[in-house]
């Protein structure tokens, strides 16, 4: 137990470290893109269709991992893909989470009817098949930034309601909720500062997992065309334009790839890589 | 004359950080008898145990010693001959008659399986056996009792069952490990009277793991005390009630409560006792790195 | 009257019994206390003894109102409690309080010593009275800062003692508050109840499955089986002339370490 403890804590620095580093070099892509993006992510050039990376023979300065069927940097077009992502991820994992577990812990906390009409909801909820939910609401929306994170919000808040529900659950048969019980603490005071904290850990794990689903959520909708419109370079559209040319031009299909997979990892690692090196039970 | 179980100078630590759970030490427990290990928690009782048994868990790495099932030294036979070599000797009674059943699986199975799949017995003689024991654990209908699941079962059944178990390979040692702990006061009474029978009867060496020192008294030949992974006293029943030699085993003589003489139990160890002991072993940890 | 803390009278707590639900309609009940009555004098030193399944932790927590009875009266002070909801017995709760078995979960794991301490004070953590109620179960000052998981059970069981004696209760229910600790840190938390009992003037119900523990502690004991009482004398003469058949089998099953004494 000790060992393992002293093991696993060993591997969570380096977790931490590294996807803490690969979110803060997105993060900064995304804020940053107009000052660092080398090339309008816009721009067609038809002289310079389907460069190939800086370091393969034929490629141009400038163009680092060289350009698509059209002649875009696809450098470029990743960074400014990147501000979509983080606006998905920040914007739909937060409120994703607020309704989900608030829902969740007044479900688990208080049960009764409250929990009966909320959990009955998520049921029925889950009874969708989630990606054609998504497509038709964003059917009904229409498309746009705002469509998809309405969707993915409407779609996901289930996940953290079940997960935050079961934990409270769990947590509300403990001993010491009942000690804030026989303490005189009102229900609420003992649901926000008795509970909350312990279940907080979830939370945050699944806010991040949420982060990373999020991203991918919005790559799978541009790439069946349903996300934003095409003035706003995304991953998920890259990758959808890539597919088509994956013979000629690799590198349109697999560095956007590599950034959405990275991306979607660094997040559920450093959820879990926060949970190990804050919080107070596992140290 | 040595025992069935002879421990000598085992010593073990935490791999990782090297932190010393077992401190050379030495148990000899002939064929036939009891022998307790006391201690509190921490003091590496019932890891002897599992040493014995061979299910330390990985995190535990033996440092120095050898355990002598019958002669032949635990520590230096391959994995899988010591593994044979256990299953056909020795058995476990657990601590937790909850959790030491499958609950979904029936009773009969699991007796039966241990028999079938590591000593290779047929399946009719297993099944034969299983009754055979069930009926001699008191087991009111073992046929109807065999086809149940764990949770029709109190738990002072449970804990026959496993005690039938246990005693079904006919081995010639068992460790019990807190094996009433989780029972009430008159069902322990019941289970321990049970084991002490079957244990004379069968003949055979019981190396019992408890914190009672009251279930010691009633059921053991002799006994190790054990403190910080050091047995400080190994002395028989009779002598360790009449006059504990070690002031440790002293102080936890007088810390267990003794309805009889309310004054004179539930007296708290004194700070004194423990930094002696612990010095003790600080010394004996210095020789030892001293002359490794 | 008035020198009772507690006065409990056909006190009974059913709850459903869900392995025998049918499909359809509600599952039978299945009774836990059936009509207990009894008094608990103020500054007494009460045990409860009884098996797994005799109901001492259902009627503890009856008392504490952690439980709502199905029927009979609960007089807390001259005042029924039996059916007084969260909020009206909100004012009650400060003095009547509790010590739990299980002191790794009764302690939230997240909050330090301190404040698990302090916050049912409505106090922050440099409280005096947080302080003060460290020194008095003999924890130094500096555990406040300490998470549970960072003390051995003994502290974690000191704790939850100074937690309940922070509120200057009248009446505090400690149940099976040893079990689970070593016999050394057992013999010391004992005594520390002792001594506090003593200096506090509190009223103590001690609930345990140990009849050598309540020996020593308590100055009266209740013998309960399957939710009945069915024996409640004067300590000395509970173990010097048990009259049910019952309370002489629990006695008769304590171990004694002694091995001239036959058992």
């Amino acid at each position: 137990m000790l060992d393992g403890r002293g093991l696993i804590r060993r591997r969570a620095g380096a977790r931490l470290w590294l996807s803490g580093l690969w979110l803060t070099v997105f993060v900064l892509a995304a804020v940053l893109a107009p000052l660092i993006s080398p090339q309008d992510p816009l721009a067609q050039d038809l002289m310079l269709e389907r460069l190939p990376p800086a370091w393969v023979a034929g490629s141009e300065p400038g163009y680092w991992l060289g350009t698509d069927s059209l002649g875009r940097d696809v450098l470029s077009r990743i960074i400014y893909g990147a501000q979509v992502a983080l606006a998905v991820a920040l914007v739909a994992g937060l409120a994703t989470c607020l309704i989900g577990s608030a829902l969740g812990l007044v479900a688990g906390f208080y049960r009764g009817w409250a929990d009966r009409i909320i959990s009955r909801i998520v049921d029925i909820w889950m009874a969708f098949p989630p990606v054609l939910f998504a497509i038709l609401l964003i059917a009904v929306l229409g498309t746009g930034l705002t469509s998809v994170i309405l969707a993915i919000v409407i779609i996901d808040w289930t996940r953290f309601c079940r997960v935050v529900r079961a934990e409270t659950l769990n947590q509300s048969k403990m001993d010491y909720v009942h000690s804030a019980k026989v303490a005189g603490f009102t229900r609420l005071r003992t649901l926000l500062s008795e509970i909350l904290p312990n279940v907080l850990p979830v939370i945050v794990a699944l806010l991040t997992l949420e982060m990373g689903i999020a991203v991918i959520v919005e790559a799978i909708l541009s790439f069946v065309n349903l996300s934003i419109s095409t003035d706003q370079p995304t991953w998920g559209g890259m990758i959808a334009e890539g597919r088509t040319s994956i013979h000629q031009a690799w590198w349109v299909l697999v560095f956007p790839l590599i950034a959405l997979f990275f991306t979607v990892l660094s997040f559920a690692q450093f959820g879990e890589g926060l949970r190990e090196r804050f919080d107070p039970v596992l140290r | 004359m040595s025992g069935f179980l002879e421990i000598r100078g085992l010593s073990a630590r935490l791999a990782g950080t090297g932190q010393r759970l077992l401190r050379a030490v030495d148990i000899s427990l002939p064929a036939g008898s009891v022998r307790g290990l006391v201690g509190e928690s921490g003091a590496g009782k019932s890891m002897i145990g599992k040493a014995v048994l061979g299910v330390l868990p990985k995190a535990v790495e033996i440092v120095e010693g050898e355990i002598l099932l019958d002669g032949q030294d635990l520590l230096k036979v391959p994995p899988a001959e010591r593994r044979r070599l256990i299953g056909a000797k020795a058995a476990l009674i657990p601590q937790d008659p909850l959790t030491a059943l499958n609950p979904s699986r029936r009773i009969g199975p699991q007796i039966t399986d241990r028999l079938v799949d590591i000593l290779g017995w047929e399946k009719a003689r297993a099944a034969s056996r299983a009754l055979e024991v069930l009926a001699e654990v008191s087991i009111p209908e073992p046929e109807r009792v065999m086809r149940l699941y764990p949770h029709e079962l109190s738990g002072g059944m449970r804990q026959r069952i496993l005690i039938a178990s246990a005693f079904a390979a006919e081995p010639k040692l068992i460790v019990a490990d807190e094996p009433t702990t989780a029972l009430d006061v008159t069902v322990q009474k019941q289970i321990l009277k049970l084991i002490s029978a079957l244990q004379a009867r069968h003949g055979t060496a019981l190396l019992f793991v408890t914190h009672d020192l009251g279930v010691v008294s009633k059921v053991c030949d002799t006994l190790s005390v054990l403190y910080a992974g050091k047995v400080v006293e190994d002395t028989t029943v009779e002598r360790f009630f009449a006059a504990p030699q070690h002031p440790y085993s002293r102080a936890l003589l007088a810390a267990t409560p003794r309805h009889t003489d309310p004054a004179a139990s539930l007296q708290p160890v004194p700070q004194a006792v423990i930094d002696a002991a612990m010095a003790e072993i600080a010394a004996a940890d210095a020789a030892w790195s001293a002359h490794g | 009257m008035a020198d009772s803390i507690f006065q409990v009278s056909d006190l009974r707590v059913d709850v459903p019994d869900m392995t025998r639900k049918p499909l359809f309609g509600a599952a039978p009940r299945l009774e836990i206390l059936k009509g207990i009555s009894f008094e608990i004098p103020r500054g007494a030193v009460l045990g409860i003894v009884g098996g797994s399944g005799s109901g001492k932790t259902t009627l503890g927590r009856t008392l504490v109102r952690l439980v709502e009875p199905n029927a009979g009266r609960l007089l807390f002070d001259g005042r029924d409690i039996a059916h007084l909801s969260d909020a009206g017995m909100r004012p009650l709760r400060p003095r009547i309080q509790m010590i739990f078995q299980d002191p790794m979960s009764s302690l939230n794991p997240r909050l330090t010593v301190g404040r698990t301490i302090a916050a049912p004070l409505g106090a922050k953590v440099s409280d005096a009275r947080v302080k003060a109620a460290l020194e008095q179960v003999g924890l130094p000052a500096d555990f406040a800062g300490r998470y549970p998981h960072e003390l051995s059970g003994g502290q974690r069981q000191r704790v939850g003692i100074a937690r309940a004696i922070a509120m200057r209760p009248d009446f505090i229910l400690a149940d099976e508050i040893v079990s689970g600790l070593d016999v050394s840190s057992q013999a010391q938390v004992l005594m520390l109840l002792e001594q506090l009992v003593a200096d506090l003037g509190l009223t103590l119900v001690f609930i345990s499955h140990d009849l050598s523990v309540i020996r020593r502690l308590c100055s009266r004991v209740i013998v309960l089986r399957a939710g009945e009482i069915v024996e409640d004398a004067a300590t000395a003469d509970l173990f010097e002339r048990p009259r049910h058949a019952y309370t002489r089998e629990l006695l008769d099953a304590i171990p004694i370490p002694d091995p001239s004494v036959r058992w």
